[in-house]
């Protein structure tokens, strides 16, 4: 007799909230995840992206409110609040790019995917995107 | 004739995949040379980018070109990247195909409100 066979378990669409948090979580997912999260934030602010090229390039009256944006606030919200949206994407777009040229290097090298590599170059990738964020931050925030 | 579809369909061979996965990475390396172009004449401006410099340098014909390649090869990379998110996280087929749609028409738009921009320096 043929034994019914077990059923198993398949594994098809990750459950975001349910499994993600019982992962385990080395320093190249936590930069992956990153990879992901900066990219969906600079998606979802694209017209916020498009409206500082429009508003600064298109004429001097138009890179006047441009910047005043920055200082005096836009819309209902206070420059504070513009600047900190700012931020977040300058974070987004250092991470997403200094990852992204992780993963091509990696995708081309043999030598970039070994296990050790792997950790060091994810733990550089958030490090270094962090610290120049804070170094262009404080430019932003008029610091220097 | 042998059936190749449903559940027996060929899933190896002809770039299930492949295409889009290569794709992002073409777009990817073409709108980090864009960063760097951009940047480099940015840090290249002698003294303080005002208004002027700052148009200018979108003023010319080679930049445009590459600009315009850019947001063509942007619209594709984050197609793709919001593709993956859609079905990774989102089961229902209904609610994940309403998505895939909506971010169609949304980066289309973004995409010709950006060369609009462009092409008014």
């Amino acid at each position: 007799m043929t034994e019914i066979a077990k059923k198993r378990p398949e594994f098809r669409n990750i459950h975001a909230f349910g499994d993600l948090p019982g992962y385990r979580w080395p320093a190249a997912s936590i930069a992956s995840g990153m990879h992901r999260i900066s990219g969906l934030l600079l998606f979802l602010a694209m017209p916020f992206i498009i409206w500082m090229f429009d508003t600064s390039i298109s004429s001097e009256i138009s890179f006047a409110r441009f910047r005043s944006a920055f200082n005096k606030g836009l819309w209902i919200f206070p420059g504070v609040l513009v600047k900190l949206l700012a931020l977040a994407l300058i974070w987004a777009y250092l991470h997403h790019f200094i990852c992204g040229l992780r993963f091509l290097w990696m995708d081309t090298s043999h030598a970039a995917v070994t296990k050790q590599f792997g950790a060091s170059s994810a733990k550089f990738t958030i490090v270094a995107s962090l610290l120049l964020t804070l170094v262009l931050g404080a430019k932003l925030f008029g610091l220097y | 004739m042998a059936v190749n579809y449903g559940s027996r369909r060929l899933v190896v061979g002809a770039h299930y995949g492949v295409r889009d996965w290569i794709a992002q990475r073409v777009t990817a390396a073409l709108m980090a040379i864009f960063t760097i172009v951009v940047l480099a004449r940015f840090l290249l401006t002698s003294g303080p980018v005002g208004y002027d410099k700052w148009a200018g340098l979108f003023a010319g014909q080679g930049m445009k070109m590459l600009t315009f390649a850019t947001i063509v090869a942007l619209l594709y990379h984050a197609w793709v990247g919001m593709r993956d998110i859609w079905m990774d996280y989102i089961q229902p087929v209904g609610v994940r195909l309403a998505l895939l749609i909506l971010t169609i028409i949304y980066l289309v738009g973004c995409a010709g409100w950006a060369v609009q921009v462009l092409w008014r320096v």
